[in-house]
This record gives structure tokens, sequence and C-alpha cells, in this order.
């Protein structure tokens, strides 16, 4: 009873954030109810024990993407009326791709249970249980290739997205730093004892 | 303890207590655990204002405050009084809401990640799985309140102070996650409880030896992570005025203050736990102590005394080093402690293969 | 050679060991601090503070009017009128000095030919209403009296290297 109001409770403001997303006149509030749907759903993911996807996807998302997110939208000065000017236009494609969505949903729905699946609600994790070792030792063990072919896969999206910007440009001046930092004061300056000299 | 209170308090009580349901006394308890550790970080950063003035006032020849009560010891009353009864002024044409809540998304995640460091071997608010992940979703957070303030404040400084501490912090959080993955492969746990566990039995079990530069990378990232000298370039004086919250007066304004202080504490209690063995005392196995020596327990004041260190740090290099060039922060970040930290990873590998230093009592 | 020891100060941090030295070493230090309304550094009897007119040992008025510190005063803080005395010698009917204008340089003692306006030693006072900036001839006058043994003993130490 209790964890289905905790449910419903953070599923509304979840829902709420998500229509505000869109509805936001201002980009950087879209961006800040983005996060709130972030957060809204890395409680759910909790409320269900899985502590390691909800807060991974802090991390991930809240922390690093929605930061970048933010970086961009602040910069740019967005102007949102002129986007809002084709949403009649795109309304269509956009239902499409809703109904598309749903009718996905409701398969997976639909097909869970009839295999018997969470038909009986929330059931709790054994005692001792760790959600973090057990998605290990699945990802390390049965599912390892797919695992080491997507860490390529990234580090290869890094390579190339660094390649891609990265230009020599002759006749660009640089700052060698440990060549700065190396030089020493007797390499540089002479210091000449002399006397002094007097005028006549 | 309870020989202090009287019985005729003390039964009543107890027989109430019995009479609660199991979830009304967590509830119970654990409130009662989170209010004691707020106010006690609340206080300590009270006094962490006054421990920096001093240490920095020796360093420079001076006394620092000294005005307030015994040894100044008044002054961070005194303080908080005056910014409370300022005004908090909010420019006209700033974002009122984000503006005034910025301050409250930079003091929140300080005080959350409270709930999963272990003060002692018994007491810990939260003890789950995912510590140190937790830990760094949440020091990942705290960026908000400072890039808000910066943009809500609709002020060209306070927006270029956000972008720069934007940028910083995106880039130490990666060598940190990196600096810790290398503290879980030797703890074995995510769990920071099993991780201080892991560094018990003395100072060569701690994890500052076999991972120095890790350690090394964690504390200076953590030092830029927090927005102080050598890296407060996010508030940089003396170009972009006071960088995200030059507009903040008052209670907005000691918030911050607040956060950035909680900060530096929370970023000391963490390098205490992952490379000091957090509440492990330094005199484990030293037996002419004698059998029964206190100093020879695990317990809180070990912690303490580690905090207070670190924090001794963050001062001692505020005042020693001036404040860092933005590009070469960026080029530190980039180039020099994301590298050190992946080739240490790898160290680790080896040495964990070759069953040397804390993996020495691992089987198979 | 070179380069491994550079290496080698690099990744040891040698120089920022150096600097955290530096300050560790004066952190244990004594402090310079003066505590300073119960303590004071010595003043030199040279020292530029607040102003005062100063009188004959008869109590006859120094200043003859010959304005010169109004002239020479580069922040023009000083404004003079005069007339003629009940003696029929010339004096002051108004001598003002502008303390928010003034700033001590001293120009109006070294040219004053008849040592008249002199600066003291005291730095110790304050304003509390708009008008109390302004130094009338007589509050002048008061502090030269008041303070005429300190004015003395300050112009006789300083006197041997004019």
């Amino acid at each position: 009873m209790f964890h289905a109001i905790l449910f419903y409770s953070f599923a509304a403001i979840l829902v709420v954030a998500a229509l505000g997303v869109i509805f936001a006149r201002n980009p950087v509030h879209a961006v800040m109810f983005l996060v709130l749907a972030f957060f809204q759903s890395a409680v759910l993911w909790l409320l269900a024990e899985a502590e390691f996807l909800a807060i991974v996807l802090v991390l991930v998302y809240v922390g690093a993407v929605m930061v970048l997110f933010l970086f961009v939208v602040m910069m740019l000065d967005v102007e949102v009326e002129e986007i809002r000017g084709g949403y009649t236009r795109y309304a269509p494609l956009g239902i499409v791709i809703a109904g598309l969505m749903v009718v996905e949903l409701a398969q997976v729905i639909w097909l869970r249970g009839k295999e018997g699946f969470a038909v009986d609600g929330f059931r709790p994790t054994p005692e001792g249980y760790s959600n973090t070792e057990a998605l290990g030792s699945v990802l390390y063990t049965e599912h390892v290739y797919a695992f080491e072919i997507a860490a390529v896969i990234l580090l290869l999206a890094i390579v190339a997205a660094i390649s891609l910007t990265m230009r020599r440009r002759p006749g660009l001046k640089q700052q060698d730093i440990a060549s700065q930092v190396a030089v020493r004061a007797q390499d540089r300056v002479r210091i000449v004892k002399m006397a002094s000299e007097k005028p006549e | 303890m309870t020989a202090l209170i009287p019985d005729f308090v003390m039964l009543p009580w107890m027989a109430f207590w019995e009479g609660l349901p199991p979830l009304m006394q967590l509830l119970f308890s654990k409130t009662t655990l989170i209010v004691f550790v707020t106010v006690c970080i609340i206080l300590t950063v009270a006094f962490t204002t006054y421990f920096e003035r001093k240490v920095i006032g020796y360093m420079q020849g001076r006394i620092g405050p000294n005005r307030v009560g015994p040894l100044g010891l008044g002054q961070p009353f005194a303080d908080v009084i005056k910014l409370l009864i300022k005004e908090i002024v909010v420019p006209q044409k700033s974002n009122r809401f984000l503006f005034i809540i910025a301050p409250l998304l930079s003091i929140v995640p300080a005080l959350a990640t409270w709930a999963v460091i272990p003060l002692n071997p018994t007491t810990v608010i939260a003890d789950i799985n995912a510590g140190l992940l937790y830990v760094l979703a949440l020091t990942s957070v705290g960026v908000y309140g400072v890039i808000l303030a910066g943009w809500a404040t609709n002020s060209k400084y306070a927006f270029l102070g956000a972008m720069r501490s934007a940028a910083q912090i995106v880039a130490y959080e990666i060598a940190m996650g990196f600096a810790l993955v290398g503290v879980l492969m030797a703890g074995g746990s995510l769990n920071l409880g099993d991780i201080t566990r892991a560094q018990a039995g003395g100072v060569s079990h701690w994890f500052i030896l076999p991972l120095l530069p890790l350690f090394l990378v964690y504390f200076i990232s953590g030092v830029a992570e927090t927005n102080r000298a050598p890296f407060d370039v996010a508030e940089g004086e003396s170009e972009i005025v006071a960088g995200f919250h030059v507009e903040y007066s008052g209670v907005a304004f000691a918030v911050f203050f607040l956060a950035e202080y909680a900060n530096m504490v929370l970023i000391s209690a963490l390098t205490s736990i992952f490379f000091l063995g957090g509440w492990a005392s330094p005199f484990e196995g030293w037996t002419f102590l004698g059998a029964e020596s206190l100093l020879r327990e695990p317990s809180f004041f070990w912690l303490a005394v580690k905090i207070a260190f670190f924090i001794f740090v963050f001062f001692w290099l505020r005042a020693t080093f001036p404040r860092y060039r933005y590009d070469q922060i960026m080029r530190l970040g980039w180039k020099v402690f994301i590298p050190i930290t992946i080739v240490w990873i790898a160290v680790e590998g080896v040495m964990a293969w070759l069953r040397i230093g804390p993996w020495s009592g691992m089987a198979g | 050679m070179s380069k491994i020891r550079s290496l080698l100060k690099t990744f040891s941090l040698w120089e920022l060991w150096q600097g955290l030295s530096v300050t560790l070493r004066n952190f244990f230090r004594p402090s310079v601090t003066i505590q300073y309304p119960e303590e004071k550094t010595p003043q030199s009897p040279r020292f530029r503070g607040l102003h005062a007119l100063r009188r004959y040992p008869n109590g006859e008025e120094r200043c003859i009017a010959c304005k010169l510190c109004e002239a020479v005063c580069p922040a023009l803080a000083i404004t003079i009128e005069s007339d003629v005395g009940d003696d029929g010698t010339r004096r002051t009917t108004r001598y003002d000095i502008d303390l928010f204008k003034c700033i001590y340089c001293g120009f109006c003692e070294e040219a004053c030919p008849v040592d008249a306006i002199v600066e003291t030693r005291i730095h110790e006072y304050h304003m509390e209403k708009p008008g109390e900036n302004i130094m009338t001839k007589d509050k002048l006058l008061a502090i030269g009296d008041k303070f005429d043994a300190m004015i003395a003993a300050d112009k006789a130490a300083d006197a041997k290297y004019r």
C-alpha cells in the first residue's frame, strides 16, 4: 500500500515533468524539467530495487549529459517561438511515433503478463541480493562479447570525434608547457657584476 | 549513557519505544541521525571558516579573527547573524525562481552525500551497496547550483563564472571517477564501509601506499571540484568580480558559502575514507601501546582527525599557490590527470594479477 | 641527465612541495600583527594628520592671512577670507579646511611663512554629520591650543633637518 502510494506520487511528478519539457517556453526551464524527469525515473527504479541503474541514471544523464545540454542551451540562446511555428506541421508525424511507442509498450506488458511476470505486483528481492553484483556477473560472463564490442564502439566514437575536430594548422603558435617549466633563470638572464660608475 | 537518564524518564520512554511499529522506529531513529549529522556538518562548516581564516592568517604572519569571543571563536556566529539580517537582493531582469533555488541545489547534494559516509564501524545513515556510485552521482549534481546561479542572475560575469565552473567540474569529475575506479578495484566493493574495512590492519594496509598517484589525483581533483584556490577561476575576483555569485547577498549567499565549505569537508571525508582507512586507527597493530589501548581502537575520532588534516591541506594550498590560468586547468584535467589514472588502473591490474599490495589476501 | 632530473622533479611535485614548505615554515613563525587600538606603531614627528592653527606664546594668532597655503593647496581644500583686525593688523575672518578635499600633503605647512598652519600627529578622528568635515578657524585654533605642547615638541625635533 505504502509502496503503491510512493509509486503513483513519483510517477505523477514524472509525467508532469515530462509534459513540462515539451511545454516550457524557456529552453533552460525545459532542460531543468528533463533533469527532474530523470530524477523521478531514478526514484522509480529505486522503488523497484534497481539501485545500480537508478544511481547510474543520475550519474550519467543528470551529472554529465544534462550539464552539457544546459551548456549548449545557455550558449545558443534558442528562439523557442520560431521552433513552435512548426508545431502543427509536424504533429501527424509526432502522433504516429507516439502511437507506435504506446503499441510497443502495451505489447511488452501483454507478453510479460502472458508469461506470468509481474502479474502479482512488486516482489522484493531476497536479503543480501546485490543488484550491482548481479549485473556485473551477467555482463562479464554471458554478455561479455557484446559488452566489449560496445566498449570498442564507444572508444571509436571518441577517437573519431577527436580526429574530426583536431586540425594541425600551420603557423599556429602553441605553448610547450614542459619546456616553459624547464626554463631556468641562468639560461635566460646574465647577471653582470661591475663597480658603480661615478660621473666625472 | 543510560545511567545518565533517571529511571522515571527512561522506563516510560522505553515502553513507548517498544510500542511503536518497526517502520516508525526506523523512521524515528534515522530522522534523529540525519538531523544530528546535518547539524554537526553545519557547525563544522561554521568553524571551518574560522579555521581557514586562522590558518591562512598565521601563514601570512597575521593573527586572524580574535575579537569576537575568546580567541575569536564567536566570529562564525557573528558572520552568520550578519548574513541572516541582510537583504536578499534579486536583480530585476533575473530569473527569479531559478535565482532563489540555485543555492539550494548546491547545498542539497553536499549534505545528502553524507548519507552513505560511514562515521564509525557501526554508524552510517544508509548502508547501501552502490555507495561509491551514489557519492559520484551526487557530487556531479552539485554543479547545477553553480550553473543555474550564473544563468539566472542574467549578468555576464556570473555567466562566465558558471561556464568556467561547469567545464571545470565536468573535466575533473572524469579524473575523480577514474581514481575511484582504482579504489574500488582495491577495495573490491562499492560500499564505503566495506572499502574502509578492506584497509583494516594499520597504516601499511591503507590504500594511500599502493594508490599514491590516484590519491594525489583524487585530492587535487577534489580541490578543483569544490572551486577552491588554486582552481577558483569560477569566482576569480580579479577577472570576473565574484563569478557565479556576484549578485547574491544575505542568506542566499550564505547558502552558497555553506555549500562550498560543506563540499570541502565532504571531499576531506571521502579522501580519508578511500585512501586513509576512514575510521581505522593508524596505531593498529602497535602492540607496545598495551592491549586495551583506546588509541588502537577504530573510532570516529580517527576519521575526524583525518578530515581535519585534509581541511588544513585545503587552506595550506590556498595560502601557497597562485590561481591557475584557465587553459592550464583544462590541460591539467584532461591531458595529465586522466592519463595518469588510466595508467595506474592498468598498473593495479598487474598488481592484482601478481597478488601484491591489497590483493595479496585475495583467493584464486 | 637533465631531462631525467626534470622528469623526476615533475612527477614528485618537487616545486610544489618547496612552495608548501615555505608557507608551513611561516605558519610556525610568530605573527607580526599589531593589535591596533591596544598597540600602536611609533610615529614620526613629521606625521601629517589633522590640521591646527598655532598662536604665539603671548596668545596672538600667528596667521597673517597671506593666503600662501590657499594658493599652494593642490586639492583646493583651503578657503580664506581676510579683513583688518581690531588692532589694525591683517587677520583672517574665515579659515576653512575641507577635510574631504585635503590630501594631507603638507604643502600648506611648508608654505606658511609664520608656521601658523601645521599638521599634527592626530589621526584618530571622525565625522558624524555632514558639515563636520569643514574645519573652521575656531576649531583649528582650539586644536592648536589643546595640543600646543605636542606640536612644539614635534617642530623642535624636526627643526635641525630644515
